[in-house]
């Protein structure tokens, strides 16, 4: 297994929220977790990250469990965003991007010639030249995501985990940082993980979508596979219209109240 | 446009270094002289010549044994608060912990009281007593008021009511014990007064070993300051490292109370000034506390002792009246005290 869980549940206090998923992301694919509020999926994304430990089963990277890994060798595979950032508000785009580095950080050295070569190159991959020397706090949110994105490359990870990347952004902003999150994926083949709410981006920007309900996968494919009246009927209780998308190449829905008769 | 309104807001490294070096004269420039004013006032080439000379003449005497240790003490302290502060307003994310706010000191006295009447002729033990009070502190308010950084309210009614309690415990030991403890004045006071080399002697080793930690910390404290889960994702372990701070802070600031007791305020407005000055980057924000706290406590010091005709105003009174007004600023002026 590349990158994965194995009979894994999740607990918050004594309720289990995510109860013996086994499930396995492609190498270098994107791939969508989607499901309704408090199902579970960002929980099961912190697995990854380890900011929470699974009450049962294993987070599997390479074959191995990822508790076997030390935590900045994990790091060097796997870099995770998490959905509130927290940070100073005075520091500038370069510096915060360089934290990106810390896990190649040798003890007391600075930053080596690498590094910063590669986070000058990160800076022109995402754009954000002309706002290196701005502070944090004084960017669109859209380009404060970019920067946090940009922070995470640094640590030249294979896979790259989202959780919930657009959820403070205004559509031109999401569907920006989606672009880039796709450009990048292809240009460095890495491979993504990450959980949306809105169903028509995550169609659009993802290989594969894995739909949680009731504690497991509920479904998981293509967004064709996915995204059915059946499915979304089932996962969020709606009453869902399926067109396609022809331009590109993906389904998009429209979601109507349910019938009570249904 | 952009350029001149960055350059107001991110300190260019320059400037970091420049104010760092001029706090490094300021604390040289005050220490000279805090030990040429009192009472008995000398020259400064006398008062220099008296701490690298030594010949029997009254103003060595009185510089050498009675002020300079003063002077460094008070200075160890500061610096001890400056660096305890800033080290809990990252642990706890919260730019309102200080070591007085959230009950440390009086926790750290508390054992420190403890070890006076439980071992009246063990005085060195005194700081090991106060840095277990601070660590027990600490780790008390930590695990009470910590959820993904620790709410001010929360923190500061914790703070209060630790504080009330081993004051409380402080008072009953201070009127049971009121000859076990006499000779402790600085410690029961808040005072410099009559700190000698034998109590510098006493925290500088625990003090050195505290700061150099400090300087081993700044990368990691960038870091931490991303929020536990970055930092995690990052690769760094933030329970473990928290542990650590919590002793080292402990450390730091159990060192300072068991010199000079109550002495409030250095650990909450020395790391919001050094913030203000040179931004939150702790590579320059630690330096900058060390120098900072220094200078404030050696000047507060020198103020109290030539303020009053007669006698003196301990030093924890001439930090209150300066500190409280500040608090009482950062209070009115900073909507947001979690750190965002």
């Amino acid at each position: 297994m590349y990158l994965g869980f194995k009979d894994i549940s999740v607990c918050y206090g004594k309720k289990e929220i995510i109860s013996h998923v086994t499930l396995e992301f492609e190498k270098g694919k994107t791939t969508t977790i989607i499901g309704s509020n408090g199902c579970g999926k960002t929980s099961l994304l912190k697995t990854i990250s380890r900011a929470v430990h699974p009450a049962e089963g294993q987070v599997i990277l390479e074959d191995k469990a990822i508790s076997s890994y030390k935590p900045k060798e994990l790091a060097k595979k796997i870099a995770y965003l998490p959905q509130v950032h927290y940070s100073p508000s005075d520091i500038d785009i370069y510096t915060l991007i360089s934290y990106g580095r810390y896990p190649y950080h040798k003890f007391g050295k600075g930053l080596t010639k690498t590094d910063t070569d590669i986070i000058e190159q990160t800076i022109s991959l995402t754009g954000l030249e002309h706002l290196q020397h701005r502070s944090l706090d004084k960017l669109s949110g859209g380009e404060r995501q970019r920067a946090w994105i940009a922070m995470t490359l640094c640590q030249q990870p294979e896979i790259l985990i989202l959780d919930e990347p657009i959820t403070y952004l205004d559509i031109g902003h999401q569907v920006d940082i989606l672009e880039l999150i796709r450009e990048i994926g292809k240009k460095l083949n890495i491979t993504i993980v990450m959980v949306l709410h809105d169903i028509n981006l995550a169609a659009r920007y993802s290989d594969i979508i894995y739909s949680i309900n009731n504690k497991k996968v509920y479904a998981c494919g293509t967004p064709q596979q996915v995204i059915t009246h059946e499915i979304m009927g089932d996962v969020f209780h709606i009453d869902a219209q399926i067109y396609n998308d022809n331009r590109n190449n993906c389904p998009f829905m429209i979601a109507e109240k349910q019938s009570s008769n249904q | 446009m952009g350029k001149e309104e960055n350059r107001s807001i991110i300190k260019t490294k320059g400037y970091k270094l420049t104010l760092i070096a001029f706090l490094i004269v300021l604390s040289l420039v005050l220490t000279v002289l805090s030990v040429c004013t009192g009472k008995m006032s000398f020259t400064i080439a006398e008062s220099i010549k008296a701490i690298f000379v030594a010949d029997d003449s009254g103003a060595r005497l009185i510089v050498w044994n009675v002020r300079l240790p003063r002077v460094l003490s008070g200075g160890l302290v500061g610096i001890c608060l400056a660096l305890s502060g800033c080290i809990l307003q990252g642990v706890m994310r919260n730019h309102l912990a200080s070591p007085s706010t959230i009950g440390v000191t009086s926790g750290a006295s508390f054992v420190g009281y403890i070890t006076l009447v439980a071992f009246p002729s063990l005085s060195y033990l005194l700081p090991v007593g106060t840095i277990i009070g601070a660590f027990a502190t600490t780790m008390a308010i930590y695990t009470m008021a910590y959820d993904k950084g620790v709410s001010p309210i929360k923190m500061i009614l914790s703070g209060m009511a630790v504080s009330a309690v081993f004051g409380a415990c402080n008072d009953i030991i201070k009127l049971m014990f009121a000859e076990n403890i006499a000779n402790a004045t600085g410690f029961l006071v808040g005072s410099l007064n009559g700190v000698s080399w034998k109590n510098f002697m006493m925290i500088l080793p625990y003090a050195v070993v505290g700061i150099l930690f400090c300087f081993l910390l700044p990368s990691k404290m960038n870091i931490l300051m991303l929020g536990d889960e970055m930092a995690n994702s990052l690769g760094l372990q933030t329970e473990k490292f928290r542990f650590l701070l919590v002793v080292v802070s402990s450390l730091l600031s159990g060192a300072a109370i068991s010199v000079s007791g109550m002495i409030s305020f250095v650990g909450l407005i020395i790391p919001h000034t050094a913030r203000l000055l040179v931004g939150s980057d702790y590579k320059y924000l630690f330096p900058t506390s060390v120098f900072l706290g220094y200078s404030l406590v050696t000047l507060c010091d020198m103020i109290g002792r030539i303020i009053l005709p007669i006698g003196e105003m301990s030093v924890s009174v001439v930090l209150s009246f300066i500190g409280a007004p500040f608090f009482l600023y950062l209070l009115r002026t900073k909507k947001n005290m979690g750190d965002k």
